[in-house]
């Protein structure tokens, strides 16, 4: 039975190994590791595309060395003039999207740069329900993006620049730990 | 009008000069195409419900054969970030970094001070490292006190029509095609993958996550 068991284990483990041998000796480990020293900010992000959609080309260093807390200060008034300029589904500045967000509100929601992630439900970019809870592997992020940039109100407006019409990722993802599929 | 509309938003668009390049793949000067550019970053319930799982990428659009060359940068933490208090600063931090092969985490743990410069929370107890996975090799995890590690080359699971998009930005075509072409399907990335339980991180209903790369100097 043991042996079944075990069988079983391996079988479901399938190509994922587990290594838990280190734990022994972990603190000798770290202190060999040498990590010493001050490391300071090159790159940031939380949102997808939103320093390479919003940031003008001068600024995008700037944006990815501000923290998030003053992000919203620094480049709301950017990221309305780009949204504005990149779609005309704002060209008036009473046009909202389907959040109900107009340029300015929705510039200001996306200035600061963080992922919302429940840590209570269901963890998604949009599921048709759900709402900026997270974002998972599987989520169509860019045409949602797409959709609230030119989709208007209704999600009716601009049919052809609001949906890149790739729906899902070229190969499936894992159940269980680390999820993200084997390399090509 | 609607026609007009969208020609003014295009030429608008042009002079401001944007280009979207992906996810964050290659986002700015002083990162694009180093070990330091992060390609995305994914916050999501982990099998059972009760773990959040963070998964960092950096180094993107890694075609098969130079991925079994890419290696993560012993001088590059990374570093996810975590508010619990909705003020958009770092509560928690868990901090991945390599050395010879092997990933160390620090972390979930206050760091020692929030903003743009780290130090790395070696002494604190919670602490785990997994030998990176090295190409083609099965997925090795490592795991410590409820938390899971993963470090090595996975597929990029980003996927947009991104070709389409630039002959859009470019004037050369008004519309997406249907159906579209997956720019990254078939590219790699450098993955960094840590499962949480949600005990660790909080009980605030939300949080607010961001991940960094930052560079020793």
């Amino acid at each position: 039975m043991k042996t079944i068991k075990l069988i079983l284990g391996i079988v479901l483990i399938g190509t994922v190994l587990f290594s838990c041998s280190k734990e022994e000796n972990l603190d000798e480990d770290f202190r060999n590791a040498n990590v010493a020293g001050t490391y300071l900010q090159m790159d940031q992000m939380a949102r997808p595309a939103i320093n390479t959609v919003f940031v003008s080309s001068g600024s995008k260093d700037a944006f990815n060395t501000t923290i998030p807390s003053e992000q919203n200060a620094a480049f709301q008034a950017m990221f309305q003039a780009n949204l504005q300029g990149l779609s005309p589904a704002f060209a008036n500045d009473t046009d909202a999207n389907a959040l109900g967000l107009t340029a300015e509100a929705f510039s200001g929601f996306l200035s600061t740069d963080v992922l919302n992630v429940s840590t209570v439900g269901t963890t998604t970019f949009f599921d048709g329900v759900n709402v900026l809870t997270g974002r998972a592997l599987a989520d169509d992020v860019i045409t949602v993006e797409l959709l609230l940039i030119f989709g208007g109100e209704d999600f009716s407006e601009n049919p052809g620049l609001s949906d890149d019409h790739v729906d899902a990722n070229d190969v499936a993802f894992l159940p269980e730990f680390p999820y993200l599929a084997a390399p090509h | 009008m609607k026609n007009y509309k969208k020609l003014l938003g295009i030429g608008s668009l042009l002079i401001a000069g944007l280009i979207l390049i992906a996810a964050d793949h290659i986002d700015a000067p002083a990162v694009q195409g180093g070990t330091s550019d992060i390609t995305d970053f994914y916050a999501f319930q982990g099998e059972g419900n009760n773990s959040i799982v963070f998964a960092a990428n950096v180094q993107g659009l890694l075609s098969p054969s130079s991925t079994s060359s890419a290696e993560f940068d012993e001088n590059v933490l990374i570093e996810f970030n975590i508010d619990n208090t909705g003020d958009n600063v770092e509560d928690l931090v868990i901090q991945a970094i390599p050395r010879d092969g092997v990933m160390y985490f620090f972390g979930p743990v206050a760091p020692n001070s929030t903003g743009l410069n780290s130090t790395i929370l070696a002494d604190n107890t919670m602490q785990g490292s997994v030998d990176i996975t090295s190409y083609g090799g099965n997925a090795i995890v490592g795991t410590n006190a409820g938390l899971s590690y993963f470090a090595g080359p996975r597929d990029d699971p980003f996927f947009f029509d991104f070709a389409q998009y630039s002959a859009i930005i470019g004037g050369t075509a008004t519309s997406f095609n249907n159906p579209g072409s997956d720019t990254f399907a078939g590219t790699n990335v450098m993955s960094i993958i840590v499962e949480v339980p949600k005990s660790m991180i909080g009980n605030s209903g939300t949080i607010n996550t961001w991940v960094e790369s930052k560079r020793k100097q």
